[in-house]
């Protein structure tokens, strides 16, 4: 089933054992939006992430990337190729320095010769302001360094879009901004991001759409400042404007 | 003991070799044993995972003197016939590969999960994730275990002497038994052992330090 969206999740259920987690989600995402998830801990954020590129493979739903249904084919390392994924505890190659952590992807996985890859690689640390770290190891590097190693290693896939789940929840507050301005960036840039964050400035500021969450529904979906300033359900309003008192309006 | 040094030396350094040697086959084909030992538990289905779960039991659980035994003087039984040195070296990998496979299990457990889901998330498939990413770390973490082994497997291979086997052991044997000078060769023979092992433990932390990686805890 064709569709115009880069990506399309369409009634997509999932369960842990007998605990159902997600309860019928659907969203789309178009080609260079930005679209924000919100939700109180435990209501399925990380979950939909997951199942998009079946680390977690969804119980039941369908999941589209452009044409290709992601939930049924049988070449998902090649949907995973053009889905970014960035992680909030970084998911760094502990081994590797941060050049080799960007180069591996496309040595291993697209066989790329070593100094093209090389070249991207220092292309996207560049990109992401940390050129200069190049031979340093995870953990020579401060969380924000880290999580930026973490996107360039995304971006040298050159992705279709790129899944982020809370990137900026293990790091201090003094760092959050400096990927939140890479981000922000991405998403001037035209990049398709679909992120879980409670950074409500940001979401304020860059997403195009806003996403409400709760107990395994959408309970909202719609642009951020409908969302804070008339949104449809009580719920809503109380969720988003707790967030801003315990995370602030971001750095804006 | 310094003339028996001297009077001997030509077929005491013959039987180092050959400690060396079995040593060094033992060892490395152990680890290579180990490795798919482990990943065959960790990994594997559950027949698989059974299977290396009870042989790592098996092994383990029963002396090594029994295991050469069985190899060397059992097999024949069965039309199956190896020279002293070959059933030595034999009984040992299957011995160092359990245990081996043992430590590997651990330092493979203790690289996160989150490593080989970011692996999956460029698309890599579950054993290049393994390959690329968990083993080179888990191999890291493995080094201290693994010198271990390689220490403790020169002073056992002296246990091939009793199939006679000439490692270093029977050589100082044969000699003793000749001049019985017994204090005084094997005095030497332990020597021999003391100041290779020595030089093994120093070669070992030069490497470790080698493939250090900062940050990168080593087990214990
Ligand atoms: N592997 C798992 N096995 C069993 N239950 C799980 C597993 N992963 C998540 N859960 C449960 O599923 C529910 C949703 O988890 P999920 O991680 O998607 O929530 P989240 O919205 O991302 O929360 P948070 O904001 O805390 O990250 C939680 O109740 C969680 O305990
Ligand atoms: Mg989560």
């Amino acid at each position: 089933m064709p569709t115009k969206h880069l990506l399309k999740i369409e009634d997509l259920h999932h369960s842990f054992g007998e605990d159902e987690v997600l309860k019928g989600i659907s969203l789309a995402l178009n080609k260079g939006e930005t679209k924000v998830i919100v939700g109180p801990s435990g209501t399925g954020k990380s979950t939909i992430l997951n199942n998009i590129i079946r680390l977690v493979p969804p119980v039941s739903g369908k999941i589209y990337l452009e044409d290709v249904e992601i939930t049924s084919t049988k070449k998902i390392n090649q949907i995973r190729q053009q889905i970014g994924f960035v992680f909030q505890d970084f998911g760094l190659f502990n081994h590797l320095t941060a050049k080799g952590n960007v180069m591996i992807g496309l040595t291993k996985v697209k066989k790329m010769d070593k100094k093209e890859a090389e070249k991207i690689a220092m292309e996207e640390l560049e990109r992401v302001g940390i050129g200069g770290f190049a031979d340093s190891y995870p953990s020579q590097l401060s969380g924000g360094q880290k999580q930026r190693v973490g996107i360039a290693r995304a971006l040298a896939m050159k992705p279709k879009l790129i899944l982020f789940d809370e990137p900026t929840s293990s790091l201090d507050p003094e760092l959050t901004g400096e990927v939140l301005t890479v981000m922000r960036n991405l998403a001037q840039e035209g990049m398709t991001m679909l992120i879980v964050t409670h950074e409500m400035g940001f979401a304020r500021t860059v997403a195009d759409e806003l996403i409400f969450m709760e107990g395994g529904h959408i309970i909202e979906q719609g642009p951020p400042e409908k969302l804070f300033k008339n949104p449809e359900h009580k719920r809503t309003r109380e969720f988003l404007f707790k967030l801003t008192d315990l995370y602030g309006e971001g750095e804006e | 003991m310094l003339d028996i040094f001297l009077d001997f030396y030509p077929l005491l350094f013959r039987g180092l070799g050959v400690t060396l040697l079995i040593t060094l086959i033992s060892c490395t084909s152990g680890t290579i044993l180990g490795i798919f030992l482990s990943l065959g538990k960790i990994y594997g289905n559950k027949l698989v995972s059974r299977t290396v779960t009870a042989f790592i039991a098996i092994i383990r659980g029963t002396p090594l003197l029994v295991q050469l035994f069985i190899i060397y003087y059992g097999l024949p039984a069965y039309g199956i016939r190896f020279a002293p040195i070959t059933a030595a070296v034999i009984s040992f990998i299957i011995n160092s590969g359990a245990y081996q496979a043992e430590y590997l299990r651990g330092s493979i457990q203790s690289v996160s999960s989150g490593q080989l889901k970011a692996a999956l998330s460029l698309g890599m498939t579950k054993w290049m994730g393994i390959i690329h990413v968990v083993l080179p770390q888990a191999l890291r973490r493995v080094i201290p275990a693994w010198t271990n082994e390689f220490i403790y497997m020169i002073k056992y291979s002296s246990l091939a002497y009793v199939i006679g086997a000439k490692e270093l052991m029977t050589e100082g044997k044969l000699i003793a038994s000749r001049n019985f000078q017994f204090f005084n060769v094997y005095m030497v023979v332990a020597l021999i052992y003391l100041v290779v092992i020595i030089i093994f433990v120093h070669l070992f932390n030069k490497f470790e330090k080698k493939v250090a990686i900062p940050g990168f805890d080593f087990e214990r």
